[in-house]
């Protein structure tokens, strides 16, 4: 019997062995793509594991971590919290235990949950010395004076705010109202509150970032846009040559009259005396007589169909339409038609002017750094283009200046004492034969007296009451991008 | 061994040169770490989850450490020249089981579903009764040959236990997987665990006295040596009603089992291989067949050819007549998670396999915490206890202990590889418990009394022969005479 003994000895050792090669195959060689499926809850729970790390500006964080409570299964050990969340929304986004993450807080993970490869030198350190993982912290260039003035000018309007610094491109001021507190849905069991906050649920749409993720018609703030294609084309010289336009203005191969809001002198008016009081039928007839080609050349140099916008959030792509005949190109000139503008990216449009001509890549994260703040990745102002000739910038400063401080000018409202301020109102009527309220515009910039620009700035309020035109930009978006522009200057001081 | 080996050679060097060491101080070291081993790992648990040291460290070891001590007492008593490694290794698994399973009562997701919390003290029980049966085999067996008197009431004791759990009122109302639970006094019985050792029993006795007529008389059809129907008529039947029972509870697992030992017994007893391909053959067959009209079966085998499927279709929540377990999934996470060298214990998340996670699965948690050096180390130990199992039959002088011992050990290789093999996705999961480890009161203490038969036949085996009688030649050569 016992050579049939031997042989069943042999057997049970195989099927060890069979084991052992099946037990190497799961945890050697697929352990990995195991332990990393994003379906595996460790991965979830690892990443609450420890606590997040912060994202800061003027140097205090505007987040938080807290010990999770409300979570009956207790193995995410850490939710986030925010200070001030609806104010920073914008820019923060949201982390949620339930819901992922999305903007800053989805991009910059890596970094927040210190899994980032750039960090794993100090994790190994924390690690020997026996302290706990921590996240590192993203450094924003936000302001908060300037976020803050912005979050109180909108109030209980609908709206956003984008303000950026001119010669870097630091975005200062991100808002949108109506807002959301991500604190509110962090957690685990806070399916009640994400609910509310949807869309379908909620027509406001608190967690649409407006500032940077939603267009608008620009309406007569794009008359900037058209009027450094005029500079630039040199179909006008400067800003005080009279041009060639009739009124009434028929649209081109059209017998529709293109018309002014009001009794306003728009015949043969010059550039300047158009952008004061935001003649349609002057920015119209000069966009159809650069033809669509040159205006959409001009409008991609400050942004525009650039699909790939990333601050590092991405911003939604703001639209010059490419293919239009004669009539639609006068409309799209002076903001109608398919053109469409995040506030980020009428920001942009001041900014390029205030800058002299040249356009800065905007960007919102200034470092990355580790949770005891040493650097690991810094942002390089970076230039994106150059749209204007320094000369033509000058020329069309001084006629956004006029805007603000002509007595007649739409934008009186946005004066600085002290500062120069250059403007551009904007009334953007929208909906089925114009039926809904229309969106009031203001872009606006402010010059030092030692010639520098710290602030440019877009403000638009979606709700503006459908009175006369420019007015409503400037009466209602105006106030509050002084509010902001003062708000930089006098944190500069 | 070559064929030209002089038999009786062969023969004396397997029943040990007379006067073979009792190897019992080596077992009393062996067990010193086999008790030590399992406290530095409770105390880990406790560092790891509480951040000190246990309160019930001390307690455990002393409870651990007096149980492996009587246990070696009443071997150093009772079988003096038992296998000295057996009794270490049940040990060492039993209480790293139960650091596990403590461990796991730890778990807050556990205890919330009501699947862990106090397990550890009923196993720890358990363990006290399982060495109390241990002793008690060891001191009333004086000789393992006694057995083979009840080879036929062990045959009705083996129907009898497999048949309780479908008595009504006594089965245990169990939802999922198998009906193979009885419910006495509050606690709930497998009697298959038991039915494993007194069907190993039967076969033996009944195999020892037919064996001659199985492997002789017997006629060769298609290239297999077929037995007379009058030889192996009866034990084909008991063995067919045991596995019917099984299909009828859905025990698949167990009748595997009991499939896997029944072939391997009738090997030795016949040493006829044409039994390994008919064994094959048959299985396949009845594998197929149960899978064909068993939905449950069918879910299983889904779960082990796609576990991420399965997986996906439990969390929505789908519908469709059969239970869809996440369980498979689950598994695999966890020992992927833990890797070569696991999380460290009480730092892995293996309570996410939620039901039976410190039973039936409870190997997902020593992968994912002790990582695959844990599971390799826990894999050889196993191994190790069924080759010194196989070694007990070598070593032993009578067929039916050699039957008795080859069997016990084959069914805790084949459950070994079943449980282990299912849980790591190598096979579809069937559902019995890993020996030792595993919480369950009749698994620890049938396998303690399983190991207690071996070292019975061990301790026959290795017994130095009695000395020789006096040969009266002897003298005589002796005498020198001028």
């Amino acid at each position: 019997m016992n050579k049939p003994l031997r042989r069943i000895a042999l057997f049970c050792g195989l099927l060890v062995l069979a084991l052992l090669i099946r037990d190497n195959w799961l945890q050697y060689v697929q352990a990995d793509s195991l332990k990393d499926d994003p379906k595996n809850r460790r991965v979830a729970i690892e990443r609450y594991a420890t606590p997040r790390g912060d994202i800061i500006v003027d140097g205090d964080p505007i987040t938080g971590y807290a010990e999770s409570k409300d979570n009956s299964l207790n193995d995410y050990k850490y939710k986030r919290t925010y200070k001030n969340g609806k104010m920073w929304a914008p820019v923060t986004g949201f982390a949620s235990q339930a819901y992922d993450a999305n903007q800053l807080e989805k991009l910059e993970d890596g970094i927040l949950t210190g899994n980032d490869d750039r960090l794993f030198f100090r994790n190994t350190l924390d690690m020997l010395t026996g302290k706990k993982k921590q996240g590192g912290n993203v450094v924003t260039t936000l302001s908060a004076a300037a976020q803050k003035a912005a979050f109180q000018g909108l109030g209980g309007k609908k709206g956003a705010v984008a303000a950026i610094d001119p010669e870097t491109g630091a975005i200062l001021a991100l808002a949108s109202t109506p807002s959301y507190d991500p604190s509110t849905i962090a957690g685990m069991t806070d399916e009640k509150e994400w609910k509310a906050l949807q869309k379908e649920n909620n027509p406001d749409q608190p967690m649409l970032n407006r500032a940077l993720r939603e267009t608008y018609p620009p309406g007569s703030t794009f008359k900037v846009v058209t009027a450094a294609a005029a500079l630039e084309n040199g179909l006008y010289p400067d800003a005080d040559t009279k041009t060639d336009s009739p009124l009434p203005y028929n649209l081109p191969t059209t017998r529709t009259p293109l018309k002014n809001e009001g009794p306003i002198p728009c015949k043969d008016a010059t550039m300047r005396v158009a952008l004061k009081v935001s003649c349609n039928t002057v920015f119209g007839k000069i966009g159809a007589d650069l033809g669509k080609d040159k205006m959409l050349e001009e409008a991609k140099k400050f942004g525009f169909n650039d699909s790939k916008l990333d601050t590092p959030v991405r911003a939604a792509t703001s639209n010059f339409p490419a293919t239009m005949d004669k009539p639609q190109t006068a409309l799209s000139s002076i903001g109608q038609f398919e053109t469409a503008a995040t506030p980020l990216q009428m920001a942009m449009v001041a900014s390029a002017v205030a800058n002299d001509g040249t356009l800065m890549k905007p960007y919102m994260v200034s470092e990355l750094s580790t949770h005891n703040l040493d650097v690991i990745e810094q942002t390089e102002p970076q230039e994106m283009s150059k749209p204007l000739s320094e000369k033509n910038a000058q020329i069309l400063q001084s006629m956004m200046q006029t805007v603000v401080e002509d007595p007649q000018g739409t934008g009186n409202r946005a004066q600085i004492a002290g500062v120069t301020v250059g403007g551009k109102t904007g009334t953007a009527q929208h909906g089925v034969a114009n039926s809904e309220k229309p969106y009031a515009w203001f872009i606006s910039y402010a010059k030092l007296k030692d010639g520098s620009s710290p602030v440019a700035v877009a403000v638009v309020v979606e709700d503006g009451l459908a009175n006369r035109g420019d007015i409503t930009g400037g009466g209602l978006a105006a106030p509050i991008a002084r509010s902001v522009m003062k708000a930089v200057i006098d944190s500069k001081k | 061994m070559s064929s030209t080996t002089n038999p009786s050679t062969q023969h004396t060097s397997t029943i040990g040169a007379i006067g073979a060491p009792s190897r019992r101080n080596t077992e009393l070291a062996l067990l010193v770490f086999a008790v030590v081993i399992p406290v530095f790992a409770y105390a880990n648990v406790g560092l790891a989850i509480d951040d000190k040291v246990p309160t019930g460290l001390l307690s455990y070891g002393l409870g651990l450490g007096l149980l492996a001590g009587v246990a070696h007492l009443v071997v150093r008593k009772f079988a003096p020249y038992a296998d000295p490694l057996l009794l270490p290794l049940a040990t060492l698994l039993n209480g790293l089981g139960l650091v596990i399973i403590w461990r796991l009562d730890q778990s807050k997701l556990l205890q919330k579903i009501g699947q862990a919390g106090n397990a550890a003290p009923r196993q720890l029980l358990y363990t006290a009764l399982a060495i109390a049966l241990f002793s008690v085999v060891l001191i009333f067996l004086k000789d393992h040959r006694v057995l083979q008197r009840y080879t036929y009431i062990s045959m009705v004791g083996a129907l009898v236990l497999l048949l309780l759990p479908l008595v009504p009122g006594l089965g245990a109302n169990i939802t999922y997987g198998a009906k193979i639970w009885i419910s006495v006094a509050g606690f709930s019985i497998q009697p298959g665990e038991f039915a494993k050792i007194v069907l190993a029993i039967f076969f033996a006795g009944y195999l020892m006295v037919k064996r001659d007529a199985l492997a002789l008389a017997s006629r060769r059809f298609m290239g297999l040596y077929l037995p007379r129907g009058r030889d192996l008529g009866p034990i084909i039947v008991v063995w067919m009603i045991s596995i019917l029972i099984l299909v009828f509870e859905t025990d698949l697992g167990t009748s595997l089992l009991f499939f896997g030992m029944f072939i391997i017994m009738l090997y030795v007893a016949t040493e006829r291989t044409s039994w390994i391909v008919f064994g094959l053959l048959m299985s396949a067959a009845g594998a197929v067949g149960v899978a064909s009209f068993e939905p449950h079966v069918q879910t299983r085998v889904q779960a082990w050819l796609d576990p991420m499927h399965e997986y996906l279709l439990s969390q929505a929540g789908v519908k469709d007549g059969v239970v869809h377990s996440e369980q498979a999934m689950q598994a695999l996470w966890a020992f992927g998670s833990g890797g070569t060298l696991g999380t460290g214990l009480g730092q892995g998340h293996s309570e996410l396999i939620r039901f039976a996670a410190n039973s039936d699965f409870i190997l997902a948690t020593f992968g994912e915490e002790l990582g695959l050096a844990g599971i390799m180390a826990i894999l050889l130990i196993y191994g190790l206890i069924v080759e010194r199992g196989i070694r007990t039959a070598l070593a032993a002088r009578d067929p039916f202990g050699k039957l008795l011992a080859v069997g016990l050990s084959g069914a805790f290789g084949l459950q070994v590889f079943v449980v282990a093999g299912g849980v790591m996705g190598l096979i579809p999961l069937t559902g019995m418990t890993m020996p030792f480890i595993a919480s369950g009161g009749s698994s620890v203490i049938a396998n303690w009394a399983l190991i207690a038969i071996l070292i019975r036949i061990s301790d026959t085996a290795r017994r130095p022969a009695p000395a020789p009688a006096p040969n009266p030649d002897a003298e005589m050569t002796q005498v020198v005479r001028p």
